[in-house]
């Protein structure tokens, strides 16, 4: 912590370029294990905790790094919306939480846009921030959502959602779950222009997020760990009265039920997201990856008569 | 008996004398009563329609739930005519809280959709309450399909507290169906109706709700979240649902106003379960008038409708 960092205000400190908000001594405590690592240690390992393997909360900057080459993107202009146009308060004003949101993350809403390359090909990476206000959907975000889908369309290119949300923004009433419809509007418009869609699933991923787009995608992954569902655990131990399987709406459960196509360790994402990228875009294969069966060596295919 | 809500104490008790003076009226002496009758009765009439013109949005919830509001059965039994209803998402189940299937509409053949409630405990076990499970999305979708091969407007009655929050829902991925059936609203190439005839709680009812035409009967609710549900997050007091229910804008009234909504069905005095019968046929008059500018449209200008309407909510506030 420095004197820039206490007394610049946020446009200028993101001029500065000192965006750092934990200091390098920090120590963080595993949610599993209570294990205390070193920040810089975490932050070293992409944010995974190197004995328990928990994937932690990932800045949306820090992700666009590891996702393009040269960590360089260029960011999506994302358009305003109206601000509480329901004049929402409940122990609250919501535009006091909005205020308070907008300030701590130092951004205007939960959706961060970039477009670049991934190992030479061109893609739209768009990342939902669960640190700002839950991730929740609402007005502002499904706008985001469905310029940042129309960007990768215009280009023609893969789009990459990588997302953690609670759900549409209870401030929002009505207009957050209108936001459902309207970005599988984007969604569809992104499949006509043959784009394909891959969704990471981050923790947590649930509510109206998990039951629109997030749920849309042409590839779903999750990362080890992420609680992926519709319904929160609490409402439906409540509904239900009774106690839910261990595992429950976990990725790796998600998988085993067939909901999600593959869990990636967050190691693995970019080779993951990139091999991925190529083949549903028949581009060539990367010189690095395993060479595929020498084709005179193959076996002929049998010859089959008609 | 009759079934009250908690503010209707005022019409109970005019009812209740009303009624105590016809018992007196059949043992004789009916000159005098008779008068006395239907002063009472005018006075209960203009009470009720007093009321229900300035109900709050929680008391419109509880009459949105009234248990004798005509239900998605009502509304098929008395619209549509040789309704085959069909069975199963052919995937895993059958789920009765959603009913579907073809049938005709003023001779028309359509597709109806909707949630169904239950009407007594035992057909409220069986329809799960109007929760449908991913089945019933699936079932939907399959439904919905059908009818965009065959070029059958659907209709949908929108009726729920949810989608059901259960164990094997979440497993047989409830969000994702819920996701699927919204896609395949958008996507028909045939006019779609939707009607918020009781409860339009959340992705639940939004599933089978993205339209080119979305109607709302007069005291029906359309919400992000339930008043309680929303009380009990952000008030942390479940007690507050009135505040909720009046913050979260989720009267047909409050839709129209935020263009989310295309018209409103004006309910009888006193509420759709005063009269089904009036309330029904308004309902069926007010979908042949949406369906008419839609009927002329191609697949294309239909799906294109639609997109432009949904992007369109919220971009003028």
């Amino acid at each position: 912590m420095n004197w820039i960092k206490n007394f610049v205000r946020p446009k200028i400190r993101s001029i500065l370029g000192d965006k750092k908000d934990t200091p390098d001594n920090m120590w963080v405590k595993c949610p599993e294990t209570g294990q205390m690592v070193f920040y810089r240690d975490l932050e070293a390992n992409m944010f995974v905790i190197p004995d328990s393997g928990v994937h932690m909360r990932m800045a949306p900057d820090v992700r666009l790094k590891t996702m393009f080459d040269d960590a360089t993107w260029t960011a999506i202009d994302l358009p305003k919306a109206a601000i509480d146009p329901l004049k929402f308060r409940d122990q609250r004003k919501y535009t006091d939480r909005l205020k308070e949101a907008r300030q701590k993350n130092d951004r205007d809403d939960a959706i961060v846009a970039g477009a670049g390359t991934i190992d030479g090909a061109e893609a739209v990476v768009v990342v939902q921030d669960f640190s700002f206000m839950g991730g929740s959907l609402g007005m502002a975000a499904g706008d985001a959502i469905i310029t940042s889908m129309r960007e990768a369309a215009a280009r023609g290119c893969p789009y990459v959602l990588f997302v953690a949300s609670g759900g549409a923004r209870m401030q929002e009433g009505i207009l957050s779950l209108m936001q459902l419809p309207r970005t599988t509007v984007a969604v569809q418009e992104l499949r006509q222009a043959g784009c394909p869609y891959i969704v990471v699933l981050t923790n947590p991923t649930t509510g109206g997020v998990s039951a629109s787009y997030a749920m849309l995608g042409d590839v779903q992954i999750a990362e080890p760990g992420a609680l992926i569902g519709f319904a929160g655990q609490r409402v439906i131990e409540q509904t239900i009265r009774e106690k839910l399987p261990d595992g429950f709406q976990r990725a790796e459960y998600l998988r085993d039920h067939g909901m999600i196509d593959m869990v990636v360790e967050r190691k693995h994402m970019r080779a993951t997201i990139s091999r991925l990228i190529r083949l549903l875009t028949k581009a060539e294969a990367l010189a690095a990856e395993p060479p595929a069966p020498d084709e005179e060596t193959a076996p002929e295919p049998a010859e089959v008569s008609a | 008996m009759k079934n009250y809500l908690e503010f209707e104490n005022q019409i109970a008790d005019l009812e209740g004398r009303i009624a105590e003076l016809r018992a007196v009226a059949e043992n004789g002496d009916t000159e005098s009563l008779d008068a006395e009758i239907t002063r009472l009765e005018d006075k209960a009439q203009r009470a009720l329609k007093d009321l229900y013109n300035k109900l709050d949005p929680w008391q419109k919830t509880q009459v949105a739930r009234h248990p004798e509001r005509p239900h998605c059965e009502n509304y098929i039994a008395s619209l549509i005519s040789d309704f085959a209803p069909m069975a199963g998402d052919r995937k895993f189940a059958e789920d009765l809280a959603i009913i579907g299937g073809p049938g005709r509409f003023n001779g028309e053949p359509v597709m109806v959709i909707g949630q169904e409630k239950g009407h007594d405990t035992q057909s409220r076990l069986k329809r799960n309450f109007g929760m449908a499970r991913p089945e019933g999305y699936r079932k939907a979708v399959r439904l919905m399909e059908l009818a965009g091969r065959f070029g059958l407007p659907v209709i949908t009655f929108i009726d729920t507290a949810g989608a059901y929050p259960g164990i094997g829902a979440e497993e047989r991925g409830q969000a994702e169906a819920i996701a699927r059936s919204t896609d395949c609203c958008l996507a028909l190439g045939v006019p779609m109706i939707s009607v918020v005839i009781g409860e339009g709680g959340s992705g639940g009812a939004l599933a089978i709700a993205a339209a080119n035409s979305v109607l709302m009967l007069e005291h029906a609710i359309y919400s992000v979240i339930s008043p309680e549900g929303a009380a009990s997050i952000l008030w942390r007091d479940s007690a507050k649902a009135r505040e909720a229910a009046t913050a979260m804008k989720i009267t047909a009234q409050d839709l129209i106003r935020l263009k989310v909504i295309d018209g409103i069905i004006d309910e009888p005095s006193g509420g759709a379960h005063r009269d089904s019968a009036k309330t029904i046929s308004a309902t069926g008059a007010a979908i042949a008038d949406a369906l008419l500018p839609l009927k002329h449209l191609s697949a294309d200008e239909l799906r294109k409708h639609r997109h432009d309407k949904y992007l369109a909510i919220g971009r003028d506030l």
